[in-house]
């Protein structure tokens, strides 16, 4: 065992990655000298220099062609995105080209690329900096889209989606950069594309991912308290998705509940709940609830910032409210 | 002080010459067969025809050597076809059959031939510039001498990505070549009323990317100009835009009726500057091939685009289960 950071997880999959692959690099404003605006990529640069590690001007649709570019051509590039904020300016390199380049080309090619980002909340980072855009990734057919909530899945998230012969979109949370847990990186995970039960329960599932899954276990053990076992599921990817899991989790308790911290018209809860209700019916005791983000902006004040996404409090009323 | 030479240049060949000829001409008469499959109802979507342009591509594949790489927007058939690309397999792609390059599911705009590095096919304006870039870089990355051809249109030359693109492949000396086909129209807006400024190539200026405008209804001016570009692009000096001033024939696609320009305007580049009655006047003149020999590489043309029709009608439409192949795929 070792204690790493969520950051220092995601540093140390790069390095090996590029250790073990001279064709993985990394590109992206900052992620050189800088070592990465969250400090992801620090001393990356010297370990492997700066042609592998490569800083690049504020040019978000140019740097992320660029990396679908290097990608059909074989290589493996890592793009970082500062900030998911930003992803409007490569929507159109993400979305109509790297998604759509091994379907239109009849399967002959694909864009073995990986888009590292970060989104949510935590750091009063305003409405522009602090949203959470995975729906708008999950909406696109052809693009993977993983969600880290752990130190161990930061790690070998990164390292999976390496190995994935599409793009990835990799979402990590600005606030648990500095989450800090005890991890044996040699110990077996999850495949690809599988969930985690992060905790069992017989009462009611709550379905999670990222920084969430952490309110949810917080909620989860409240609820004991009180005497109901609420099921915690950790998604881990959302593409693929791993719903088998999901439905053996809410076939088992018969009450289901998703959290997101994204807006909740539209979003990851809604497609979610939907699939719930379609397919686990028959087994549900009471509608399948959303708790998400509000509709609404995200606010510098940490007041107003906080009350804008889920937290332990509103997770536990709304167990509550599905137990009555 | 002594005059600058100009880099040496092998000229073309008599059977280059003769070569340039066939290939202009088999992208013309398919253009001509694709434009009546399309009427005929054959082919749906879009089909952007190349016809008038040839020269461009032909001259620049003539300076392409093993291992470049090419990218271009969604006028495409004619890049395909000079490349090496199969007229049966682009034909049947057009009628979106099994046959084609991307099985049905691409069409007029979405083909890649690994084999012939041709990296595609894109379908919106400006976007395959950056990944031109990307191309250019593995080939900096691995060390290689290849180059990106990467096309794009007066229009293209108007989108922000171009410009981020051109910042970063100059900053970097990618080894690409930025191919500006200025047919004049962005659609059915004319340059004029699109563009700020006349020359286009001179926008790299500012990013330190030198550019020059050729005349793109000339196979072998286009040929120059692409050995001077891929020369300054191998030897590590980054960079180079050429502004291929060129004509086409017919509307933007098939639906396009180009009211926004005069049949005389049309008549007139058909007449005093068609690329290939052009070459076709250089070729007899010279002695490289009389009547005879042409009408025998026109009756090649016709039957090998004929038998790229017959091909294309003939092919299955796809599998209903490919609907949901590759869409992504498991590692």
């Amino acid at each position: 065992m070792e204690t790493l950071t969520y950051r220092e997880a995601l540093r140390r999959a790069l390095a090996d990655a590029m250790e073990e692959d001279p064709d993985v690099f990394v590109i992206g404003e900052e992620v050189g000298r800088y070592g990465g605006a969250y400090g992801v990529t620090k001393g990356l640069i010297e370990q492997f220099g700066p042609d592998r590690l490569i800083d690049t001007p504020i040019s978000e649709a140019a740097i992320v062609g660029t990396g679908v570019g290097a990608a059909m051509a074989g290589m493996r590039p890592v793009v970082e995105l500062m900030y998911v904020d930003f992803i409007g300016m490569t929507m159109d390199q993400l979305a109509n080209q790297a998604a759509k380049i091994r379907y239109m080309f009849g399967g002959q090619i694909g864009v073995p690329m990986v888009l590292r980002t970060q989104g949510g909340t935590g750091r009063s980072a305003g409405a522009q900096h602090s949203q959470s855009l995975e729906a708008y990734v999950m909406h696109t057919p052809g693009l993977r889209l993983a969600m880290p909530a752990t130190v161990a899945d930061a790690y070998h998230l990164l390292r999976q989606a390496l190995r994935q012969p599409d793009p990835v979109v990799f979402i990590e949370h600005k606030a648990l950069y500095a989450l800090s847990e005890a991890v044996d990186l040699a110990a077996p995970v999850p495949d690809w594309g599988r969930a985690a039960l992060r905790r069992p329960g017989g009462d009611l599932a709550i379905v999670s991912y990222s920084r969430q899954l952490h309110h949810a276990l917080a909620a989860a053990e409240r609820l004991d308290a009180e005497g109901i076992a609420a099921a915690v599921i950790d998604l881990r990817t959302l593409n693929p998705l791993d719903f088998e899991t999901v439905r053996g989790a809410v076939e088992a308790a018969g009450r289901a509940m998703v959290v997101s911290e994204g807006p909740l018209t539209a979003g990851v809860a809604a497609e979610l709940a939907a699939r719930i209700s379609e397919e686990c019916f028959d087994f549900l005791e009471n509608p399948v609830l959303r708790v998400a983000g509000e509709d609404v902006p995200i606010s510098v004040s940490p007041g107003l910032e906080a009350a804008s996404v889920p937290t332990p409090e509103l997770i536990v009323d709304a167990a509550r409210r599905l137990m009555a | 002080m002594a005059a600058k030479r100009p880099a040496r240049r092998k000229a073309p060949t008599k059977d280059e010459l003769v070569g340039y000829y066939r290939d202009m001409l088999l992208i013309r008469r398919f253009e001509e067969k694709a434009g009546q499959l399309y009427g005929m109802g054959l082919i749906g979507g879009f089909c952007h025809l190349y016809i008038g342009q040839e020269a461009v591509v032909v001259g620049l594949e003539a300076a392409a050597q093993k291992g470049d790489k090419r990218v271009t927007t969604y006028r495409d058939h004619g890049h395909m076809l000079a490349c090496g690309m199969e007229p049966a397999g682009v034909m049947a792609e057009l009628t979106g059959r099994a046959g084609g390059y991307s099985q049905g599911k691409g069409g007029s705009m979405h083909m890649f031939s690994r084999e012939k590095d041709f990296y595609g096919g894109h379908g919106i304006v400006g976007a395959n510039v950056p990944i031109g870039a990307g191309l250019a870089f593995s080939d900096q990355y691995n060390g290689t001498d290849n180059v990106t051809f990467t096309y794009f249109g007066d229009g293209a030359a108007n989108q922000g990505q171009v410009y981020e693109t051109f910042n970063m492949a100059s900053l970097w000396k990618l080894p690409v070549i930025f191919v500006i086909e200025n047919n004049l129209y962005a659609m059915g807006t004319s340059q004029r009323r699109s563009t700020s400024t006349d020359d286009i190539y001179t926008r790299g200026k500012p990013f330190g990317i030198p550019g020059e405008l050729v005349d793109g209804m000339d196979v072998l001016k286009m040929r120059e100009a692409g050995l001077k570009a891929a020369a300054h692009a191998r030897a590590g000096k980054g960079p180079y835009i050429l502004e291929a001033l060129t004509y086409r024939y017919r509307g933007h696609s098939m639906s396009d009726p180009a009211k926004y320009r005069t049949r005389e305007e049309v008549q007139k580049m058909r007449t005093e500057k068609d690329p290939i009655a052009f070459l076709r006047e250089l070729l007899i003149e010279k002695g490289h091939a009389d009547d005879e020999a042409l009408k025998a590489i026109d009756k090649a043309v016709k039957a090998e685009v004929n038998a790229a029709a017959d091909f294309a009608r003939e092919s299955p439409e796809p599998d209903p289960a490919e609907l949901w192949t590759d869409v992504l795929i498991d590692a």
